[in-house]
This record gives C-alpha cells, structure tokens and sequence, in this order.
C-alpha cells in the first residue's frame, strides 16, 4: 500500500536510506558472527595470546568427541522444555485465577508479577541461601518439621533447582502475556458457551484456551530465545556443578573460554549453540505456526 | 414453547439499582421486543431472563416455573448476541453444533440437526468455513442457526441487527419475522430501534430507566402513547410537541393557548382540567395539513423528500419547530411561509407529569 501510494522520488530514495540502518544490523550480526567462526577454526589459547594457528575442524572435533558438550547440550534443551512447561502452565493457571473477580485482586496481581522484576542473580541467590539450603533453608525447614529429612537441592538435582529458580522467575512473564490476552476474550463469548451447557472446563477447554494458543506462543518464542542462552542463574546458584550436572551450553561455552582461556573452542562452542538455537526455533515455529494457521 | 413470566422483577449492580420492579408476562409463541433508549436497562432484562444475570429481588418464570436458581443452559433458552460472540476458531458447523456436542448428542444426529438449520436459514455453504471468513449478514445468520439447533422454548435476541448495515437490516427483519412464524417459538427481542419493535413484534414493551413505561401492540403504542415519553420514542418521524396553556374546557372541547400566541380547540379529554394548567400537545406528522386558514404558522427550514411523501421542517413563530408530512410532489420550499391545521381528534394531550389524557376510546388506557 505505502509502496503504491509513495511517489517517484520517495521509491529511488528508499534504498538509500535504508542502507545505514540495514548495514549497521548486518555488521552487528555479521561481524560478531563471523569472528566466532574465524576463531572457531584457530588455535588461539589466552595463555599463549601471540601463539595462534589454524586448527581446522580440531576445535570442533574435540567438543564433538568430548562428553562435556553433550550433557550440556542435553541440560540446556531440558532446561529450555521443562522451564517452558512450568511458565506456560502455571502462567495459564495464575492468568485463570487473577481473571476472576474477588476482593485484593490487584494486590495478588502485583505479588505474582514481582518475581519477573528481580534481578536473576538475586533471586538465585535467595533460592540458594533462603529457600534451598540444605541446613538453613525454608525447604529443608519444612521437610524436617515433616519428618522427610533434608533434600539437597543444589548436590542431589542441581539441573532440576535450576529449573525450579528460572520458573519462578518466568511464570510472571507468562502471566504479564497471557492474563491481559484472557481478559480481551469478549465476554459474550464466554456467556454464549455458558448458554451453550459449557461447565469450566469445558469453557477453558473450548473457548479460553484456543484464544490463548496465540500469545502462548509469543511467551514461548521470548522464553526460548532467554532460556538457551541461561547463565546467571546457574553461575550463582550451582557454578554448573557438581561436575557437568548442571552446565549448559552458554556455561560451558564461558568455562572453556573465561576458565580455560581456549578461545578456540570456545567459539566452535558457540557455533553449535547458534546451530541448536536455530534447529529449536525450526521445531518450535513449526508447531506454532500450525497451531496460528488452525486459529485462520 | 415457552411463557416468560417476571414478578416484580428488580436489578442492583451494587448500590444502584437498574431495573425498579418489573412485571410483564410473555406469552406463548409471543414475538415482543424490549424498545427504550440507551442504558433503560433491556440488555439486563434480558440476561435476567437467560440466566447469565442475577436477579437481585422479584421472580423470573418460565412456563410458569420459578427459574432463578436455574442455570443458563438449563433453562432451555437460546440467545443471539450484539456482536454474535460466535467461536473464531470453530467452523462454523461446529459453532452450531457446540451445544450439542457438549451435552454428549452422538456425532450423526448433530450434523443432521445442523444441516437441517442450514437449510432453513440457507447456509449450507457456509458450514466449513470459519467465521472470520464470513461477511455480517452471514454471522448474524450463523448466530441465529447456532441458537436454533439447540431447539429452544425461546430466543433471546440482544440488538442482533444493530451491526447490519440498512439495507441488510431490512432484510434480516422480514426473515427474523419469517422465522417466527415458521418456528412458532416465543421471540424477545431487544432493540433500541424502534422501528425494528414495529415492523415485527406481537407487543413492544417500552422501557425508560428500569421502568415499563408501556405495554402493547405496535399500532396501540403509536396510536396511543400512554406516556409523554412513548409517544416521543414510538414513530418516525418524532412526533411534535406544542407547549400549551388550558384557556376554556367544557364537555366537549378543550381550548389551548399555544405559546405561539394562536388558540387550538380540539376534543376535551376525560380527566379534568383547570384553566390555565400547562400542557403539552402532541401531534403526529401525518396529522398536520398545509392549510392557508390553519393555526400553525411558520417558515419552512428544510424538505425532506422521500419519494411517495415529504416532510416539511418548520418553525413555527415563537421557534418551536414542527414537522409535517406532505405529498410527495409539494411545491413548497425552504423559506416558504406556510400554515398547518392539525386533526384535532387525532392530537395527544400530556399533562405536566407527562401522562397522556385519554379521549372516550376505551384502548387508549395505560396497560
Ligand atoms: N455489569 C454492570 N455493572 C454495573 N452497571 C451495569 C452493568 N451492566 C449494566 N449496568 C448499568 O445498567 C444500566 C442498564 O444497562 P443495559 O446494558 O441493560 O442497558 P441497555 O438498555 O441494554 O442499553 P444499550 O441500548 O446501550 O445496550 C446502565 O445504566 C448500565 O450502566
Ligand atoms: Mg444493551
């Protein structure tokens, strides 16, 4: 349409004056990108910064043989799946409850958006510290006035406490989506499926929850793009550990880079986490786009 | 099948009460509407009687069974939305045929019954599609089908026409009405229109702020008003308002000194009336004839021309304004000093509280 409407003049100049912008982007993707790969295939260790060498597929080959990067690999798309699960669920049922009307029901708004607002540092350290500690925690509290023992979090399921941490900071993010998105449902909707003989279930099954699939998957999609990529959570709270249990493919990307100072593999790290991003972003549009297409 | 009762009917939204006790009986295969302005409070009335409302104080009966404590679904009524709230990602065979499938009716019986609607209301082709891929008129028909399958005692209709353009409206109407007589259910129908109310229903209840201010048939509504307000609300054009002051009574004729200065005499009403009360006169359009004798004076503003009749927009002396129905071919013309003489027998007569005075004619009393 703007294209139609635009005169002579304007359509020679866009090009033009797309350029900066578009050739900023390109560098700032492309560059970055680019070094990666170039570094991917060198020898390059910071201890010996003057010593660099090609290396070929060598840096690759060592990941791709070594274990480390495949309990990484598979922690990070566990922590992506579970996380997602945990956000996507408890955020439709937190976004179910604040929808209704009772008395406070901004108040329990607020409460349940905070966490979203505290820094992942600081929340990993008081679910560290507050909550999962095993001698002075609230959990460990609790299980032993239960009589249950204490359950060591951080040594017994350090990749589930994790998980436990990053979806309690991201259900209010669910929330923040998918509570407005309920509430644009046209009411005379819902009143029609209540004529209709339509219990709550029924409701939420029918009418509530296809109207949601759509910024579920905007939630999805954000979340995806921040839970590949998780780090300050496990740096604080586990420091990956004990052993790989907990590493994931940005942390040990930061191990072989900031620990080990090899650059090298480092980087051919950090290629195929841009190779795993992209196989689960394919997947995860796959899916959603059927289900947009279904809503057409 | 069904009869609606409300038994002194009343509506609270917290504090403030909407609906002040209400009661009307709705007859068998009745078609009533439910007219009144913006905000009177017939949408609530309505979702009263669905059940998606609850009634504060008062009964609602249905076929002559308390029904407050009855769920929606179970009370056997369909409604029709404003906005139609069909499900955007159902077809729309599975839009209608949602309430069957709910309560568990097996798949064959279900499309038999939504073909069979389909065929009624002609949209058999309609019946993949979603309702994003319909035009208006189609969703008003696929909400009208989708509360047909269900079979129900009676249809609810909330404004179902108010988001058709003109031409559909019409349309819609003769084939609501054809509905009506086909289905032979009980039909409310609420509309701020009021032409819609006349062209269709059995009896039009006229709403004003919670309160029935008349009840009856389209033609008793407009022949007579019982109120002030019904006779400004019912008809088309608005009918004319003349402030008066009572100059002689008798048994026979009433006397008004018209603030214009002129004098009217038309037949007396039977309530008694002193000399110099205030009153308002009311006369219809069609009621005023151009006249060069007649008592209404003034200038003509604007012609409406409508093809087989014209409306003449005067303003009279002392600027109330007047409009008069005419022929179609009229040679007058804006700027045009004409004079009307109005059907006496034909005026009405409000008193200060806005209650009409009724004449000899047994139907005009209030319901
Ligand atoms: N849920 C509600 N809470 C508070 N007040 C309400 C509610 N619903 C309706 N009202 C009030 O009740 C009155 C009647 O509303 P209602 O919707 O019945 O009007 P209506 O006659 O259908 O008007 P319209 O022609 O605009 O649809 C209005 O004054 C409205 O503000
Ligand atoms: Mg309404």
């Amino acid at each position: 349409m703007t294209g139609e409407v635009a005169s002579k003049p304007t359509r020679h100049l866009h090009r033009p004056l797309l350029a900066p912008s578009v050739g900023a982007l390109f560098l700032w993707m492309a560059v970055p990108l680019a070094m990666t790969l170039w570094f991917s295939a060198e020898h390059y260790n910071l201890l010996r910064p003057g010593k660099t060498a090609f290396a070929g597929w060598e840096n690759y080959r060592d990941l791709l043989t070594h274990r480390a990067l495949w309990i990484a690999m598979g922690n990070t798309l566990f922590l992506v799946g579970l996380v997602l699960a945990i956000t996507l669920i408890f955020g439709t049922l937190f976004s179910l409850l604040l929808n209704q009307d009772f008395p406070g029901r901004n108040v329990c708004r607020l409460l349940i958006i905070a966490p979203f607002f505290v820094m992942p540092t600081v929340s990993a350290l008081i679910w560290k510290n507050m909550l999962m500690n095993p001698v002075f925690g609230l959990f460990a509290w609790i299980t032993r006035s239960l009589g249950f023992g204490t359950i060591e979090f951080f040594s017994r399921m350090p990749m589930l406490s994790i998980v436990l941490i990053v979806g309690w900071e991201w259900t209010p993010f669910a929330v923040l989506i998918l509570l407005p998105a309920l509430h644009s449902l046209n009411p005379e909707q819902i009143e029609a499926a209540r004529l209709d003989g339509g219990g709550p279930i029924a409701l939420f099954r029918y009418i509530q929850l296809p109207h949601l699939l759509r910024p579920m998957a905007v939630v999805a999609m954000i979340e995806m793009i921040f839970f590949l990529s998780l780090f300050a959570e496990i740096y604080v709270a586990t420091g990956g550990g004990p052993g790989l249990a907990s590493t994931n493919l940005a942390y040990l990307i930061f191990r072989d880079a900031l620990l080990g100072f090899d650059v090298g593999r480092a980087s051919a790290g950090g290629v195929i986490a841009i190779i795993l991003a992209n196989i689960v972003c394919f997947f995860l549009m796959r899916v959603v786009g059927r289900n947009l297409e279904d809503l057409r | 099948m069904a009869t609606v009762e409300l038994r002194n009917v009343r509506k609270q939204f917290g504090t403030h009460e909407v609906i002040h006790g209400i009661d009307l009986l709705i007859q068998d295969r009745e078609f009533i509407a439910f007219v009144g302005p913006s905000g009177c409070g017939k949408s609530t009335l309505l979702r009263m009687i669905a059940g998606l409302e609850q009634v504060t104080e008062g009964e609602v009966l249905i076929d002559g069974s308390p029904a407050q404590d009855v769920p929606p679904a179970k009370r056997g009524l369909a409604m029709v939305f404003q906005s139609y709230a069909l499900y955007p990602h159902m077809t729309v065979a599975e839009n209608m045929s949602f309430s069957l499938r709910l309560s568990g009716t097996p798949k064959a019986e279900r499309e038999q019954k939504v073909r069979t609607v389909a065929r009624i209301l002609e949209m058999e082709p309609l019946l993949e599609r979603r309702p994003s891929q319909l035009s208006g008129g189609q969703l008003q028909r696929v909400a009208i089908g989708r509360a047909m399958v269900r079979q129900p005692k009676a249809f609810l209709l909330d404004e179902p026409l108010s988001n058709l353009d003109a031409a559909l409206q019409g349309q819609m109407r003769l084939e609501l009405a054809r509905l009506h007589r086909e289905l032979n259910t009980t039909m409310i129908y609420v509309t701020h229109d009021q032409l819609e109310a006349m062209t269709m229903a059995d009896r039009i209840v006229v709403l004003n702020q919670g309160n029935v201010e008349q009840l009856g048939s389209p033609l008793e509504l407009y022949q007579h008003p019982a109120t002030f307000f019904v006779a400004g609300f019912i008809g088309a054009p608005k009918m004319n308002f003349l402030d008066a002051e009572v100059k002689t009574v008798d048994a026979q004729h009433l006397t008004l000194m018209l603030t214009s200065g002129t004098s009217i005499t038309v037949p007396a009403p039977l309530q008694k009336l002193n000399a110099n009360e205030k009153i308002k006169l009311g006369i219809r359009a069609e009621h005023l004839a151009l006249e060069p004798e007649g008592e209404l004076r003034g200038e003509i503003e604007a012609l409406e021309h409508l093809g087989p009749r014209a409306y003449l927009h005067t303003r009279l002396a002392d600027g109330t304004r007047l409009v008069a129905q005419t022929d179609g071919d009229t040679q007058a013309r804006p700027g045009d000093h004409v004079a009307f003489r109005a059907r006496s027998e034909a005026t009405h007569l409000f008193n200060s509280s806005g209650r009409a005075l009724t004449r000899s004619d047994p139907q005009a009393e209030p319901c």
